[in-house]
This record gives structure tokens, C-alpha cells and sequence, in this order.
């Protein structure tokens, strides 16, 4: 689970991260305890946390690098990634775990071609997992873009990944 | 300083006020197990759990390295509550643990296979479930290879790069059994901010940090 290197950032790209960046942290005081707050604003504008925001967040409070990537991988609510098009969201919680909830993520894995916390390269899907949405009858549960998908076994994937793929043709 | 004098086990000592009794104990020839401390350390991590001794007047074991010498104290250093709590904690370190001593750069000079011997007990040990981590080793830089599947997180190396040297070229990243020492945004040694002087590689404890060869070692020290 590291950074992408499937995500292609331009020299453009990232001097716009930059500068976005350095807007919001003149909102901020050069001291520590500010950083998870700066990540959330940052992450809340750029939807994720790229590299350049991290250097550019370390060089403000003048800690390593290392400290802010510490802190994002610590906490499930930062991303290293881009966040695709689409949210995939399997659920690996107590009931969702007895159904067989691994075995639908490795569905995932495999026909996304990616990692959970990964994007894929075209920014269509994001893969993560969750602990329990609350919805325990429908195990084993995937939340695709915020809608939760019940009883989602490897045959499904497929399923719902061809109902995107037509849902794509039909607009090109 | 205050010259005060204390006793472990049945040898009497005297240390300087305001020491720790883990490091008063190593400079005497008296082993306690220890993996995350450092002596120049002021506020060790006390992380490893592997130090306990037991103190006279205490009911529960101590861990030295946090343990304040005071006179008059009486330490064992072999009491069996304290060995318990050290066996325990060593064994459930290294159930995450590849073992493969015959192949590993660290062998004979390993720390791990010394606490083992120490505490009596096998590197090995069955008592819990194995899982290994199956990470990638980094061999990217000229000076050092990196296992991280070796590696107890004592967190020497990220101390000595920080506050000693303070590089902060290595850190921790993720949580719980994904927890690693790594690089900013986990990328190879090569393309980091590591100025390759060594120095974790020094604190090692195992084989998670080894030199390339026996002949750079000898240039390095």
C-alpha cells in the first residue's frame, strides 16, 4: 500500500498542488499540532494527499517528511491516492468476514488490477475497505459510490463492473 | 553528582544519582534484555518490554530502563515475574518474525539470539501463531540492505537518525501489524534523504539493517 506510481502527475499538476497547498496553510500557525488539521483542510481541497502537499506541509512546520507520511499512514481518513470516479468500498466487518467479505476484496483486487487504498490508473475506482456500514443482513457488503451493494460474492463484482462499463459506452 | 550505591543480584554497585538502573546494570557486566533503548536517549520509548526487573519493595516488575536508581535499592534481575513478562513479550515479537539465522549477516553477533540464550528460550517458539509480513527488502543503497521482515521496530535506527543526527531520512509509517520503519512516501533508500552514514545500521540490533560486506563495515568504524 504505497504511493501509486500508476498515477501520473505532471510537472503542472504539481505545481498547482503546490500552490493550492500553500494557500490553505497560510491559514495556519507554524506550530506541530497543527498538522492533522492542515492534512484534513488539504485532503478536504485536493481530495487526496500528494507528495508535493506533504513537502510542502513539512517544510511549513519544519519537520522530516517522514513525520507527515507517518501521520497520513497512521490514519484511516487520509489518502495517498487520487480518489477515482468511482468509491469501492468492501466491507470487512465481524459479519461481513463470516460471509466471506476477504474473498469479495480480492475480487476487487484482481479484476481492479489494483491494491486496497490504491487507484487505478485511469482514475475510474478507488479500492478500500471498511469495518461494518451498519447494514449486517446483506453480508457480504460493498459500498459502491455510497450506495451499499448486499450479498456481493465474486460473481457480482463482475456484475456490477459490466453495468459501469455499459453505463460508459452509452455516453461515448 | 551524588555517588549513591545499590544492589543487583547480591553485587554490590555504585552509580552516579539520576541514572537509569538498565544502563548502571550493562556497564557493570550485569545483561538485562533491552532492544528499544538507548543510553543517550533521555526519554526511552520503553517500547520492547523485555527489561523487566523486579525491585525490592515493589509488587510488580519494572522495566529498567525507565527504573531511576535510588540508594539502597535491591534489584534481581532473574526474579521470575519479571522473566515471565520478558519471555512473553519476546516471544510474541517474534511470532512476526523470520527466522533464518544460518542465512542472516546478523549471526553470532545478533541481539535477538543473545535475548533468546539470556531468557532460555527458542527463537522459535510456538507458543503463538506465526505470521510473517513478506515485505520487500530494499537493496537500493550503496552501504546497507534493508529487511524490513527482520526488523523488531525497536525504533534505534529512527531515534539515532533523528534526534542524534537529525537527518529524519526514516520514520514509522502505518498501523499495527502493517507498521514499518520507512522512508518519506516509502520510496527506496537511493532516492531518499538517507546521507548512507550508517549509523542505524550500527544500532541494529538483528539483521533488519546490515552492511553489504564485512570490508565496508571495517571502513566505516
Amino acid at each position: 500500500m504505497a504511493i501509486n506510481n500508476k498515477e501520473v502527475t505532471t510537472t503542472e499538476e504539481q505545481a498547482k498542488v503546490r500552490q493550492k497547498t500553500r494557500q490553505i496553510l497560510k491559514r495556519f500557525g507554524r506550530k506541530q499540532g497543527n498538522l492533522v488539521p492542515i492534512l484534513q483542510k488539504v485532503q478536504g481541497k485536493l481530495g487526496y494527499l500528494p507528495r508535493e502537499a506533504m513537502l510542502e506541509i513539512a517544510k511549513f512546520l519544519s519537520i522530516p517528511g517522514i513525520d507527515v507520511y507517518s501521520v497520513i499512514t497512521f490514519y484511516n481518513q487520509f489518502r495517498l491516492n487520487p480518489p477515482g470516479k468511482h468509491s469501492i468500498r468492501v466491507c470487512l466487518g465481524t459479519a461481513c468476514h463470516m460471509k466471506g467479505g476477504y474473498i469479495t476484496l480480492d475480487a476487487w483486487k484482481r479484476r481492479l488490477g489494483i491494491d486496497r487504498g490504491e487507484t487505478t490508473p485511469d482514475r475510474e475506482f478507488d479500492l478500500d475497505s471498511v469495518a461494518c456500514v451498519g447494514c449486517c443482513v446483506m453480508a457480504p457488503v460493498t459500498v459502491v459510490d455510497a450506495k451499499p451493494q448486499g450479498k456481493v460474492e465474486p460473481t457480482k463484482v463482475d456484475g456490477l463492473l459490466l453495468a459501469f462499463e455499459i453505463e460508459r459506452e452509452k455516453k461515448s | 553528582m551524588k555517588t549513591i550505591s545499590l544492589t543487583i543480584d547480591g553485587k554490590r554497585i555504585s552509580a552516579n544519582e539520576g541514572e537509569k538502573l538498565l544502563w548502571v546494570a550493562l556497564g557493570n557486566g550485569i545483561y538485562i534484555p533491552n532492544l528499544c533503548g538507548l543510553q543517550d536517549n533521555s526519554q526511552p520509548p520503553a517500547a520492547c518490554r523485555l527489561c523487566f526487573v523486579e525491585v525490592e519493595g515493589k509488587e510488580k516488575p519494572v522495566t529498567a530502563c525507565t527504573e531511576t536508581v535510588t540508594d539502597g535499592m535491591v534489584i534481581d534481575t532473574r526474579g521470575g515475574k519479571a522473566l515471565r513478562l520478558a519471555r512473553t513479550a519476546f516471544e510474541l515479537l517474534m511470532s512476526s518474525q523470520q527466522v533464518d539465522c544460518a542465512h542472516c549477516a546478523k549471526n553470532g553477533s545478533c541481539e535477538l539470539q543473545q535475548i533468546a540464550h539470556h531468557l532460555n528460550i527458542k527463537l522459535k517458539s510456538n507458543r503463538f501463531r506465526r505470521i510473517l509480513r513478506e515485505l520487500p527488502i530494499d537493496d537500493s543503497s550503496s552501504v546497507f540492505t534493508y529487511d524490513p521482515n527482520k526488523c523488531v521496530l525497536c525504533g534505534r535506527c529512527v531515534w539515532v537518525c533523528r534526534e542524534r543526527l537529525g537527518i529524519g531520512a526514516i520514520g514509522f509509517a502505518y498501523r499495527g501489524f502493517q507498521r514499518v520503519v520507512t522512508t518519506f512516501a516509502g520510496e527506496a533508500f537511493a532516492d531518499s534523504k538517507c546521507q548512507e552514514c550508517g549509523e542505524c545500521v550500527r544500532v541494529c540490533p538483528c539483521g533488519a539493517l546490515v552492511f553489504k560486506n564485512d570490508k565496508t563495515e571495517e571502513e566505516q568504524t
